[in-house]
C-alpha cells in the first residue's frame, strides 16, 4: 500500500522539481524582452444604480500581465471614478470600478477604461435601466415570468399524456422521434447561445473549454443516473426492465433524464430572461411571453411520450413538471441577479450535454421498441426540429 | 432676473467692443460663490496628477517658454540665432497614469518654442537621437533644400545622424515646425512639433512701426501685454485612428486644474496653434469675453475683431488678444468648442486676479 502511494507520488515530486526550476531560472526571459505586456482586460458586470445615479463595473484581469486602468471614459469624456483595489489588478482578479456618471434612462452608454498604457477597454451599456435589486417584488415577479415561460408551459405540455397514450405503437415511434428531435434543436440553439456568449468570457477562464466541459460533465453525469435510476427500477419490480407493464425498459428513467435534460436548458434560458431583463435588453411584449409558452410546452409533449405505455402517478407528473420548468425560474433569478458570462456558458453547456445524453437515450427506447427505420421515425423526427424551429420564430418576433 | 441683465450688458459690451474696451462689470456674477474643477464635484474630468518631473516638462512653463537661441551677429550684421533639436523616443505621461510612447524633439511635447526676429538667420542643428527617421519642416519661406521633407536637400535624417537647417525668418507671424517623414500622421502625433514664432521687426515696418514694437518680446513686456502659448494637440493612445486624448501644451485638462493667472491689468496676447492629427478642426472658446484675432500672426492688424470663438485646421495657428480689465476676479472658462474635445481634456481655465501679473 506505501508503495502505491510512493509510486504515485514521484510523479508529482518531479512536476514539482519542473515547476520550481522554471519559475526560478526562467529560461524563457529573453523570448518576452521587449514585449509589450499583454492586456486583456473583461467587463463582467456592469450594474447601474438609480440612489445615487451611478455605474458599477466588475472587471476581470484574463491575461497574463497586471493591467492598471488609469483613466475612465462614459461617451467620449473622461469621467472621475473610483476603484477598488486601487492600483493594477493582478491576473485572473477583478476589481470594482464605482462611477458618478448621470446615466439616462433608456439611452445607450459606452464605458472606455484607459489603462497605464494607452490601451482601451470598451464596455457598451445598450439600455440603460436600473439593475434590479435584489428585492422580494423582484424575486416575485421574475418567478412569476419563469413560471409562465417555463413552468407552466411545460406542466400544460405534460397533459398530453392521455392522448399520448389512445396512440397507435408506429405513431408513438414518431412522436418519441418528434421529441428527439425537439431535443436536437434546442441543443443546436443552445450551443450557438453559448458560443456566442463565450466571446464576452474572460480569455483566460476560455468560454469555449467551459462550454464543452460542461457539455461532457451533463452527458456523463446524465448516463451515469440513467444506469442507477435503470438498476433501481429492476431491483424494486425484480424483473429487467420491468419500469412499465408493457415490457418497454427504463420509460420512467428516460422521462426522467429528458426532463432533467430540458430543466438544464431552461436553467440557461431562464438566465438569458434573467440577464436580459437586468441589462434591460428584454422587450416583454405579452406576444413574446405567449411565444416561449408555446415553444416550451412543445418540450412537455416530449417528456410525456416515453410515458405512454407505463401507469403514471400524479406525483411523478408533477415532479416532471417541476424538474423541467422550474430552472428557469431559478435561471431568471440567477440570471437578474448575479448574471456572469462564465456561469451562463456553464449552464449552457450543462444543458446540451444532457440533451445529447437524452436523445441517445430515445434513440435506444425506439431501437428497442423496434421503431428504427420506420419512415414516420425520420418524419417524426423532422417535425421536431420544424416545429420548434417555427415556434422558436414567435420568440424572435 | 439679474442673469439677463448682465447677459444684455455683456452683449452690448461686445458689440461695440474691442481690444481693452470690454468691461461687463459686476452685474454679471450671479453666483460668486461657483467655482470650477474639472477633477471634482458634478462634473467630468481625470482622477490623479500627471508627474510633471517625471515627464521633464510642465504645460505651465510652456506657456512662456521662448527659447531666443545661441544669439550672436554675422558680419553683415545680421542676426545669427542657433539652436540644437534632438529627436528623442520618451514615454510621456499624458493623462494622470496613462502613459504615451512619444516621438519628441528636446524630450517634450510640444518641442521647444523657436522664437526669433523677421529677418534673423536662424541655424538649426538637427540630431536624430530616435529609432526613426526624422525631419524637421518648418513653415515660412526658405528653399526647397531647407524645407525638411524626404527626398529634398538632407531628406529624412536617419537614427544616429544629423543636418541642419538653415533660413532667412519671414514672414513674421505665429508659425509652427514639425516631422514631414512619412508616415506623417504618425510621425507628427507621436509627438514632434513645436511654435515657431517670427516677431515682426519694428524696422521693417515704419507704417506701423508701434503696432510692430507691442509684438516683440521687449515691446510687449514694456506694454504690459502677457504673451502665452498655447500648441492644441491629442494623443491617439491605442492607436486606432482616433484621439483618446485632447489637450492644451499636452496635459489633458492641465489648466483646468492649474488654472492660468492673469491680472485685470493686463493685457493678454495668446499664441494658438493647431497640430490636433485625425481630427480636421480645433477649436477654441473663450468664455464671457471676445478677442481679436490675427490668422497666422501674419498681420499687425486684426483679421477678425470681437469674436470669442475662433476654428483652426490642422496646422492653421493664430494670435489672440483679450483682457480681463474691469472684470470681477474668477476663474474664467476656454476650451474648444467641440464638446467632445472639452470632455476629453481640452479644457482650461484663466485665473483672473487683480492687478498685473506682467
Amino acid at each position: 500500500m506505501t508503495r502505491t502511494w510512493v509510486a504515485a507520488l514521484v510523479p508529482l515530486a518531479l512536476l514539482a522539481v519542473l515547476a520550481g526550476a522554471l519559475v526560478a531560472l526562467d529560461p524563457l526571459a529573453p523570448l518576452r524582452a521587449g514585449i509589450p505586456p499583454v492586456e486583456d482586460l473583461a467587463v463582467e458586470r456592469a450594474v447601474l444604480t438609480s440612489e445615487p445615479r451611478e455605474i458599477r463595473l466588475t472587471v476581470v484581469n484574463g491575461g497574463p500581465d497586471p493591467v492598471t486602468v488609469a483613466q475612465v471614459l462614459v461617451d467620449e469624456a473622461f469621467w472621475p471614478h473610483d476603484i477598488e483595489p486601487a492600483g493594477p489588478i493582478e491576473p485572473l482578479r477583478s476589481a470594482a470600478i464605482r462611477i458618478p456618471y448621470p446615466w439616462v434612462e433608456g439611452e445607450p452608454h459606452e464605458l472606455v477604461l484607459l489603462t497605464s498604457t494607452g490601451l482601451t477597454v470598451e464596455h457598451t451599456i445598450e439600455v440603460a435601466v436600473a439593475t434590479p435589486q435584489p428585492t422580494s417584488d423582484t424575486l416575485v415577479r421574475l418567478g412569476l415570468l419563469g413560471a409562465a415561460v417555463g413552468l407552466l408551459p411545460v406542466a400544460i405540455g405534460l397533459a398530453w399524456l392521455p392522448f399520448v397514450r389512445r396512440l397507435r405503437s408506429e405513431v408513438l415511434d414518431a412522436l418519441l422521434a418528434f421529441s428527439a428531435g425537439v431535443l436536437v434543436f434546442l441543443a443546436l440553439d443552445a450551443s450557438a447561445e453559448a458560443l456566442e456568449l463565450a466571446a464576452d468570457v474572460p480569455t483566460a477562464f476560455d468560454g469555449v473549454a467551459v462550454f464543452g466541459s460542461a457539455t461532457i460533465v451533463a452527458a456523463a453525469a446524465l448516463t451515469g443516473i440513467g444506469s442507477a435510476l435503470r438498476r433501481r427500477g429492476r431491483g424494486a419490480t425484480g424483473a429487467p426492465g420491468a419500469t412499465g407493464a408493457t415490457g418497454e425498459p427504463g420509460a420512467t428513467s428516460v422521462a426522467v433524464l429528458i426532463a432533467l435534460g430540458i430543466g438544464l436548458h431552461n436553467l440557461g434560458e431562464g438566465l438569458a430572461i434573467g440577464s436580459a431583463y437586468a441589462l434591460g435588453e428584454l422587450a416583454l411584449t405579452a406576444l413574446l411571453v405567449v411565444g416561449f409558452a408555446v415553444h416550451n410546452s412543445t418540450e412537455g409533449l416530449a417528456i410525456a411520450t416515453p410515458l405512454s405505455r407505463v401507469p403514471v402517478r400524479p406525483t411523478l407528473l408533477a415532479g416532471l413538471a417541476l424538474l423541467a420548468g422550474g430552472p428557469t425560474i431559478g435561471g431568471a433569478w440567477l440570471g437578474a441577479l448575479a448574471f456572469s458570462p462564465t456561469l451562463a456558458v456553464a449552464f449552457l453547456g450543462l444543458g446540451v450535454g444532457a440533451i445529447a445524453q437524452v436523445v441517445w437515450e430515445l434513440a435506444r427506447l425506439v431501437g428497442r421498441r423496434g421503431g428504427a427505420g420506420e419512415p414516420g421515425v425520420a418524419l417524426g423526427f423532422a417535425a421536431g426540429v420544424a416545429v420548434m424551429y417555427l415556434t422558436a420564430l414567435l420568440v424572435a418576433a | 432676473m439679474a442673469g439677463s441683465a448682465g447677459v444684455a450688458s455683456a452683449l452690448a459690451a461686445g458689440a461695440v467692443g474691442r481690444l481693452g474696451g470690454i468691461a461687463p462689470g459686476v452685474v454679471a456674477a450671479a453666483d460668486p460663490h461657483a467655482t470650477h474643477d474639472a477633477t471634482s464635484g458634478h462634473g467630468g474630468g481625470t482622477v490623479g496628477e500627471v508627474d510633471h518631473g517625471r515627464n521633464g516638462f510642465d504645460p505651465s512653463a510652456i506657456l512662456e517658454d521662448w527659447d531666443l537661441g545661441q544669439v550672436s551677429t554675422l558680419p553683415g550684421g545680421q542676426t545669427l540665432r542657433e539652436y540644437l533639436i534632438i529627436a528623442q523616443d520618451r514615454t510621456i505621461e499624458v493623462a494622470p497614469g496613462v502613459f504615451f510612447e512619444a516621438w519628441t524633439y528636446n524630450g517634450r511635447v510640444p518641442g521647444p518654442t523657436i522664437r526669433v526676429r523677421e529677418g534673423d538667420r536662424v541655424r538649426v542643428e538637427f540630431v536624430n537621437g530616435g529609432s526613426h527617421p526624422h525631419t524637421i519642416h518648418f513653415h515660412g519661406i526658405h528653399s526647397a533644400a531647407m524645407d525638411g521633407v524626404p527626398g529634398q536637400g538632407a531628406g529624412n535624417v536617419a537614427p544616429g545622424q544629423s543636418t541642419v537647417y538653415e533660413f532667412d525668418a519671414f514672414p513674421f507671424g505665429c508659425h509652427l515646425y514639425h516631422c514631414h517623414t512619412s508616415p506623417l500622421k504618425r510621425h507628427i502625433h507621436k509627438g514632434l512639433y513645436g511654435a515657431f514664432i517670427i516677431e515682426p521687426d519694428p524696422a521693417r515696418h515704419p507704417d506701423q512701426r508701434a503696432l510692430a514694437e507691442r509684438r516683440t518680446l521687449d515691446g510687449a513686456r514694456a506694454a504690459g501685454i502677457r504673451e502665452l502659448l498655447i500648441v492644441m494637440n491629442g494623443f491617439d493612445t491605442n492607436v486606432d485612428g482616433e484621439n483618446e486624448i485632447y489637450a492644451a501644451n499636452t496635459v489633458a485638462f492641465h489648466y483646468a486644474t492649474h488654472p492660468i493667472r492673469i491680472g485685470t491689468d493686463d493685457d493678454v496676447r495668446l499664441y494658438l496653434v493647431n497640430v490636433t492629427e485625425f481630427d480636421p478642426l480645433n477649436s477654441l472658446h473663450l468664455h464671457a469675453n471676445f478677442f481679436d484675432y490675427y490668422d497666422h500672426g501674419t498681420t499687425l492688424e486684426p483679421t477678425l475683431r470681437t469674436i470669442d470663438t475662433v476654428a483652426q485646421i490642422q496646422a492653421q495657428r493664430g494670435i489672440l488678444e483679450f483682457t480681463y480689465r474691469g472684470y470681477e476676479p474668477g476663474q474664467y472658462m476656454f476650451h474648444a468648442h467641440q464638446s467632445e474635445f472639452v470632455e476629453l481634456g481640452w479644457m482650461s481655465f484663466f485665473d483672473v486676479v487683480p492687478g498685473r501679473t506682467t
